[in-house]
């Protein structure tokens, strides 16, 4: 489907009512030097927008429900960044082999998801939010850091667009850390244990597989971008006086398909609309 | 998530320029500045004192016989007046009689609010939103500079940060300690 014209996307657009100008998407995301996208980018494209979607689509369950407006505003608005990611990377994935971003995200079942585990832990009460969105947003700070030098030009635009927005995502997160971990009796207590509850899913974000391994050059390496994680997490936790507490890491098979229980509930509420009525439009 | 179809490069927007053919290079630059200006009118549907040049969106414009392509960069990845801004540049090239028109989305260079035009961010205050203050290459890195934020209203710089993000994606909140009154700023990005 890679090469379809723009007469057989007239015939199956069922994805809303956009006015098909000039169709040359999958040469245009090709890559600079007209390269078709190959098999293992653009399934290191799914792992790293997947993320971003599932973590996008979990934020956007606490507008109207943050423990204040401001945070309703805050929470929407890094869903919204995060939104942005997962359509350009879903988008050039989806060139390798003729699928829309819709198509990617809403017509693919659970197994075939690549999110990492932690973006598919509950939002839990704020302080489990706060501390799932510390861990992400420093890990994707480090990521898009190392990945605005990969030889993929798309791959390098994308990560240098959304490092800027990652920066503020990583500050929100290290505010909030800060403040609950030094207010109340109570608000320290649930940080803890929030920390307690996500520190065993980060070790997935760092590992290396044989697709990092072909991809050299092209991917950010997951395990060099462990230290710079720590440190900025140390020098968090030296301030709020937290403690990284030692538990052994996850299984965590997402980049494989494997996922953890919550998984198939975000999925149900964000699929159901685009399943029930194929081509809605509003 | 509505993007079957849609013109969209995410490439860098360099690479070799096609050189006019069909007519003198002469006719082709006037055809391109006035392209520019008629893409230049297209305002932000979210804060409609700012044109996409005020706001340092609208990249480039290149004339190539009769087809007409408009280079656009978004502010922030997931702003959803990307896509009004899209269509209000073909529709008003179009009807300003360029019929063969394409637009083209880049995110490399990523958008900075040091693009925006002097111009931009008088009508921004005049607007009642405070403009950016400062480069963005200060407000990153390991030393940030935060710089006043001047109330819109009273010209006070006595102002607080309320929140870091605001209505939309390029705003936060702020309020005066000296009028009281609550004000959106355009951040440094």
């Amino acid at each position: 489907m890679s090469a379809e014209g723009p007469d057989a996307v007239a015939a199956e657009d069922t994805h809303g009512n956009v006015t098909v100008d000039r169709l040359d998407l999958a040469d245009e995301l090709a890559g600079a030097d007209g390269r078709a996208l190959s098999a293992d980018a653009a399934e290191y494209a799914l792992r790293l927008g997947d993320d971003a979607l599932i973590l996008s689509q979990q934020l956007g369950w606490w507008i109207a429900r943050a423990p204040e407006l401001e945070e309703d505003v805050a929470l929407g608005n890094i869903a919204l960044d995060l939104l942005g990611h997962a359509r350009s990377l879903l988008r050039y994935a989806g060139t390798f082999d003729g699928r829309s971003e819709d198509d990617l995200a809403y017509f693919r079942d659970e197994p075939e998801f690549r999110c990492a585990w932690i973006v598919q832990q509950p939002n839990g009460d704020f302080a489990q939010t706060i501390a799932r969105q510390l861990v992400v947003s420093t890990y994707m700070f480090e990521l898009y850091s190392a990945l605005r030098t990969s030889a993929d030009p798309t791959l390098a635009a994308i990560a240098e667009k959304s490092l800027k927005e990652v920066d503020y995502h990583r500050d929100h997160a290290v505010q909030w850390t800060l403040r609950l971990a030094g207010g109340t009796d109570e608000s320290r207590r649930r940080m803890i244990r929030a920390i307690g509850d996500v520190w065993p899913y980060i070790d997935e974000l760092f590992r290396d597989d044989p697709l990092i391994d072909r991809l050299e050059g092209v991917a950010a390496r997951p395990s060099t971008l462990r230290g710079g994680f720590d440190a900025v997490i140390d020098a968090v936790f030296a301030e709020a006086e937290l403690v990284a507490p030692q538990v052994a890491g996850s299984s965590g098979g997402g980049r494989h398909g494997i996922h953890f229980s919550s998984l198939g509930y975000v999925l149900a509420e964000m699929q159901v609309l685009a399943r029930q009525h194929p081509g809605a439009t509003w | 998530m509505v993007t079957r179809g849609q013109t969209t490069t995410l490439r860098h927007a360099q690479g070799p320029r096609k050189e006019p053919v069909a007519e003198p290079v002469e006719a082709s630059g006037r055809s391109r500045d006035r392209a520019w200006e008629v893409a230049a009118t297209v305002t932000d549907p979210e804060v409609p004192v700012l044109t996409i040049e005020d706001l340092g969106v609208l990249r480039a414009v290149d004339v190539d016989g009769d087809h007409v392509t408009v280079t656009l960069t978004p502010t922030y990845s997931g702003c959803p007046a990307m896509d009004a801004m899209r269509d209000d540049v073909l529709l008003a090239l179009n009807e300003a009689g360029f019929g063969d028109v394409e637009v083209r989305l880049t995110l490399s260079p990523a958008w900075t609010t040091d693009w925006m035009t002097d111009a931009g961010k008088t009508k921004l205050t005049a607007y009642g939103i405070a403009p950016p203050t400062g480069r963005a290459a200060l407000s990153q890195g390991p030393i940030r500079l935060q710089l006043g934020v001047k109330c819109p209203r009273c010209g006070s710089l006595d102002t607080r940060e309320v929140s870091r993000f605001g209505s939309t994606s390029c705003k936060a909140l702020f309020e005066c300690r000296a009028c009281l009154e609550p004000f959106d700023h355009f951040k440094v990005h």
